[in-house]
């Protein structure tokens, strides 16, 4: 297994009104090809600019990236010209986004949607571009994929006229015409119903067998992770707190806000056992704390975490980005 | 569809008659005597009752309203004292030119407003933005009277590039009247020498009367197209790797003409109201210069005209835009 995606000491920063926000800092993540990694955090981690800035979808302006880079295929993403990034995107990185209502233009039909998508691929692989009848058929062909009914007649409809897990599911048919290595799945299924959720965790499971991708899954729920990823990194206010095996992680989890996040769970079958919130809040990203970002709301925290970061480090088969990593076991 | 229209043309059909009645009723209550001012100065009282009877003057308000609408349904918009024409007759002599003008300034604005708001839009906050802008503010605040001016003396005086005034050369004939729009009238006939001629007079006059109408496309086609480039669908394209030129110009820009599509149906009901300053200007010979030569005179019914052709049409147009609405957004054809 070789490395698909080299992220190494990726950090970006927003510029606005009220100064930069240090969105991520120092990324490290390695993800080899065939691989299912989840990354999971609180809203604001950065989970979804990360999973953007692999297919360089962060607007530069008001973004910057002050130090590290994301290598795709042993290519930089930061150094690619127009026509590299168009084979990137879709061809080697494929997105499926959160609410599938947004993310599809509301005033084209699902089939003119498909069919530009394919056509664009087509370009971008250097292929003549095919015509809009086999372009059609191609777009068929993937709702077809994606077990959606009579594929012929939604082609011609519009995306106000479908159901939640339909358009979802038309989202995911969209990222597969390029054929690609990567799928990053930012929350693809907060949106939707419980019942429709299963089902769509299932179809990106079953893609992601049968056309051997590497999946990349952001979410924060922390039972979608365990469904779909043999890995987990989790995240916390920019940096990776935590990155190892899904079983390893979920039994013994090393990080104090592993520990919270896993507390933080409510258990149905325990409902007299109350999920405990972290106390506490995410920092401010305009000045986050020194040292470790999450010392404020730690109850591990000492002098040094304080005043050093700690380095992500192999502790008990998993790495961990703190100092008292080996104090955190019970 | 057919059902949406129709209940539109009613509803056109409602709004028309209250402007039939609010022309009719300031029109009346202005203080001037039509008679008289028909008579001429040296008339004798006999004169102007004589001409009082002829014109229905002497009639109760009701009565002359009821008889005007009377009139209206046949198609009949009474007769100009000034002129002695009928009024339908001198409005489809004035109209045509007053419409080519409007045509050539929508046109104009359009074809350079979308995509320099396009244009701002993707280059937000950097100079060519701030130099867009600049202009569109500074091209709605000059007065269409004061701006024509100036241009006419630097292009026409100063330059001697193009004509100051009029529509055609005295030496120049005329086209066949087939539309009464002389660049129209001059290509059927294919008269080139006098469509270029035409187009070098209409160049000014339609610059002018398109600024105000340019730079409101501009500025809301550059505020949508921000909205709409940060939307969600647009972040999806392009992670779909569809080329950024498609992107804007085919996939936000249908999104982002919906609003712009409203300015332009406003603005152009605004044109037609607003042709009379450029139209004095450039000694254009349009319905603008008719109605207010007509009501210099006093002369009421060639006003009402007026102002109820700009009626139809704004209405017409309003109609088409909501139409096209329905066209670029199928959300509102499954409501409509």
């Amino acid at each position: 297994m070789s490395a698909l995606l080299e992220i190494s000491g990726y950090r970006l920063a927003f510029d606005g009104f009220e100064g930069r926000a240090h969105v991520l800092d120092g990324i490290d993540l390695t993800v080899a090809e065939g691989e299912t990694v989840g990354i999971v955090g609180e809203t604001g981690c950065g989970k979804s600019v990360l999973a953007r800035s692999v297919a360089r979808l962060v607007d530069m302006p008001p973004g910057c990236v002050p130090g590290g880079g994301i290598r795709f295929a042993g290519q930089d993403v930061f150094a690619m010209d127009q026509r590299g990034l168009a084979r990137l995107r879709g061809h080697g990185v494929a997105m499926i986004f959160q609410d599938p209502m947004t993310y599809l233009n509301p005033v084209f039909s699902i089939g003119s949607q498909m069919v530009d998508v394919i056509r664009a691929h087509d370009r971008a692989e250097g292929k003549p571009k095919r015509a809009r009848a086999a372009a059609r058929d191609a777009a068929a062909e993937l709702l077809d994929a994606v077990r959606l009914p009579d594929p012929g007649r939604l082609l011609d409809r519009y995306p106000h006229e479908l159901s939640g897990g339909m358009r979802q599911r038309v989202l995911i048919a969209m990222a597969l015409t390029g054929t690609p290595r990567l799928l990053v799945a930012d929350e693809p299924t907060t949106a939707l119903d419980v019942t429709i959720q299963a089902q769509v965790l299932r179809l990106i499971a079953e893609l992601v067998a049968a056309r051997r991708l590497t999946l990349m899954l952001i979410s924060h729920d922390l039972g979608v992770i365990g469904a779909l990823c043999r890995r987990v990194v989790v995240m916390y206010a920019g940096t990776i707190v935590e990155d190892g095996a899904a079983d390893v992680l979920f039994a013994a989890p090393r990080h104090p806000y592993t520990r919270g996040l896993l507390a933080a769970v409510p258990d149905l079958a325990r409902p007299a056992h109350r999920a405990r919130p972290i106390p506490g809040h995410i920092p401010n990203l305009l000045q986050p704390p020194p040292g470790c970002r999450f010392h404020p709301r730690c109850e591990l925290a000492v002098g040094r975490c304080v005043a050093e970061k700690p380095p992500l480090r192999q502790v008990d088969g998993r790495l961990v980005a703190c100092h008292r990593a080996e104090e955190a076991a019970a | 569809m057919a059902l949406f229209v129709l209940r539109r043309l009613m509803l056109t059909g409602l709004m028309l008659f209250g402007l039939v009645l609010i022309t009719f009723v300031v029109s009346n209550v202005a203080p001037s005597d039509p008679a008289a001012l028909a008579a001429g100065p040296d008339a004798t009282r006999d004169m102007v009752e004589t001409i009082r009877k002829e014109y229905g003057l002497d009639r109760p308000l009701p009565e002359q309203f009821v008889h005007y609408v009377g009139g209206l349904l046949t198609g009949d918009l009474g007769r100009s004292i000034v002129t002695t024409r009928s009024v339908m007759e001198d409005l489809g002599r004035y109209f045509p030119a007053t419409l080519e003008l409007v045509l050539l300034s929508m046109t104009f604005g359009v074809l350079v407003g979308v995509p320099l708001g396009m244009l701002s839009a993707v280059l937000k906050n950097r100079a060519p933005d701030h130099a867009t802008r600049f202009v569109a503010v500074s091209l709605v605040a000059l007065p269409a009277f004061w701006f024509g001016i100036l241009l006419q003396l630097l292009f026409s005086v100063q330059l001697e590039w193009l004509p100051t005034s009029g529509r055609l050369d005295i030496a120049t004939p005329p086209p066949p009247f087939v539309t009464g729009m002389l660049l129209v009238d001059s290509v059927l006939a294919g008269q080139w020498a006098t469509f270029a001629d035409a187009l070098r007079h209409a160049v000014l006059p339609a610059l002018v009367l398109s600024f105000p109408c340019l730079a409101s496309i501009l500025r809301v086609n550059r505020a949508e197209m921000i909205e709409v480039m940060a939307a969600d669908y647009v972040t999806a394209a392009r992670a779909h790797g569809i080329s950024r030129l498609r992107v804007v110009c085919v996939l936000a820009l249908r999104n982002a003409m919906l609003p712009t599509l409203a300015i332009i149906g406003l603005r152009w009901g605004w044109m037609l109201g607003s042709t009379v300053l450029v139209e004095t200007v450039f000694d254009w010979p349009g319905i603008g210069l008719y109605a207010v030569s007509s009501a210099i005179a006093g002369d009421f019914k060639p006003v009402m005209g007026v102002t109820l052709l700009i009626g139809v049409n704004f209405m017409i147009i309003n109609l088409i835009v909501d139409l096209l609405y329905g066209v670029l957004d199928p959300r509102l054809r499954a409501t409509s």
